[in-house]
């Protein structure tokens, strides 16, 4: 047998006895940051296809939540950093190997886009909204006049935000459970569907519910996809990677991750969605909700469990 | 330049001197520390094998800790130690997560803090503390590209291992089998 102590008393605190550095801060982030992606990124595709018409959810209202999210996502984040007054740093610098540093920027450039985006659809949500200001008018001009470009450079970094939360992870190499390069696109994957999710339920119109719908349905399943071949790849990886993937399989994460992310976030909502489709009557916020409630529950776990693995003692 | 160090695992009797004088000398907050001894037991009666280390940050030649820090506060000096910018640090804790040696702590002031190789004696020509009172000698540190200095004499004729290399970070700790 093969033991291995830290006898003279390590106890640094967030580091031992395992480490818990990242708390809900981050998954709540990683949770709105998709959601956003996922909303701005459907917008932007129906605006470029020009079927703002037939899409007017996705394209126009759904966005309103997107500022909201994006900021309540930022004020997270802003609270787990441990010296906050620098916070400023991170726009002093760009570092291309940093998933962190290219996370800040991103934020940086689709939060303002995300709000003149809501913005620009105002009045139509208010009939007799007015800006107080004159030269908001005139920006809203510009929106108008430019937005199919706005949409290509929201639809690209929508994707890059949607691929950073998981990126974001994946980077560490520290962290066995996280070092997967599939990560990305899960949380992409992922993220999307939250979106989607939001859009179906916001949306008064039976058409575009089932639009909505039917690329949800192809969403969770690319999604099960992806997560059976995260779990071979761990299964045939390195040690460490075996360790990680046992926390799901048989460790203490097994009943929270398939239970909570796999069976009701995922399996049942689909279930509940191919009987909309086949004509069933199904109140739209139940599948819609357990695809929220399965999308941050999968991120909670993913943080928290990725903390505990490790490549010593 | 190159600063590594070498630790003698068959002198180390784990008594845990490097790291008070680590405290002391950088003035680690209470209940912290920057270094720390390790056992590892093999075996079981009669057939025994016990091998004391003392640890820190590696001052990995690829620092995964330094490629994620979005500010650059985490950056590598002359002789490829690792520092920390405590003004330049926001604390996001991504250097934390990134160390496989869970090297890094969150200092009480809020920046991220490690061992520093005591970069501010080695520039002075001065050992680091830990090296400088260990009792029975076992820690060597120097400049391995240079032939005669204390680290690349110990690791001459002797093997030896580094922590968790299948992660990839390339660690600059030596221990000696």
């Amino acid at each position: 047998m093969k033991e291995e102590l830290i006898i003279s008393g390590r106890m640094n605190p967030g580091i031992d006895p395992f480490l818990h550095i990242w708390h809900w801060h981050i998954p709540v982030y990683l949770f709105l940051g998709g959601l956003a992606a996922g909303i701005l990124f459907f917008a932007a595709l129906y605006t470029i296809m020009g079927r703002e018409k037939e899409m007017p959810t996705a394209v126009k209202w759904a966005t309103f939540v997107v500022p909201v999210a994006l900021v309540l996502g930022l004020m997270a984040l802003f609270f787990d950093l441990k010296h906050q007054m620098f916070f400023w740093r991170l726009y002093t610098t760009v570092r291309i190997e940093s998933p962190m540093s290219w996370g800040a920027w991103v934020l940086m450039f689709i939060t303002p886009l995300s709000m003149l985006w809501a913005a620009s659809y105002i009045k139509e949500a208010i009939p007799d909204w007015k800006w107080k200001y004159k030269f908001m008018d005139q920006i809203m001009d510009l929106v108008d006049k430019y937005r199919k470009a706005l949409a290509w450079a929201m639809l690209a970094l929508a994707v890059i935000l949607g691929i950073y939360t998981g990126i974001l992870l994946s980077a560490f190499n520290a962290r066995p459970l996280w070092n997967t390069s599939l990560l990305g696109l899960l949380f992409l994957v992922s993220g999307m569907s939250t979106g989607a999710a939001v859009i179906m339920w916001m949306s008064k119109d039976h058409r575009e519910r089932k639009i909505m719908s039917m690329i949800d349905l192809v969403l969770i399943i690319v999604e099960m996809f992806f997560i059976t071949h995260l779990f071979m790849g761990f299964m045939a990886s390195t040690a460490v990677q075996i360790e990680a993937a046992e926390l799901f399989l048989g460790g203490e994460f097994t009943v929270s991750f398939w239970v909570f992310v796999v069976i009701l976030g995922l399996i049942f909502p689909a279930i509940l969605e191919i009987l909309e489709l086949r004509g069933y009557k199904i109140p739209v916020a139940v599948p819609a909700l357990l695809i929220l409630f399965g999308g941050l529950a999968f991120r909670v776990i993913m943080v928290e469990a990725g903390q505990l693995t490790r490549y010593l003692y | 330049m190159r600063y590594a160090m070498a630790i003698d695992t068959r002198k180390c009797v784990g008594c845990s001197d490097c790291v008070v004088a680590c405290q002391t000398e950088n003035n680690v907050p209470i209940g912290y520390c920057r270094d720390w001894i390790t056992e590892t037991v093999d075996g079981s009666y009669p057939n025994v094998e016990i091998e004391l280390r003392t640890e820190r940050c590696n001052h990995c030649d690829n620092a995964p800790c330094v490629r994620c820090c979005p500010t650059g506060a985490s950056h590598i000096v002359e002789g490829g130690v690792v520092l920390v910018t405590p003004n330049k640090c926001i604390g996001c804790g991504a250097c934390i997560e990134s160390c496989p040696y869970d090297a890094r702590y969150s200092h009480p002031e809020g920046y991220v803090d490690k061992c520093t190789f005591c970069n501010h004696r080695v520039v002075k020509g001065e050992q680091p503390a830990c090296v400088s009172v260990c009792p029975t000698k076992c820690m060597y540190f120097g400049d391995l590209d240079d032939p005669n200095s204390d680290v690349a004499k110990a690791l001459r004729n002797r093997k030896y291992k580094a922590l968790a290399p299948e992660a990839g970070t390339k660690p600059q700790i030596f221990y000696m089998l």
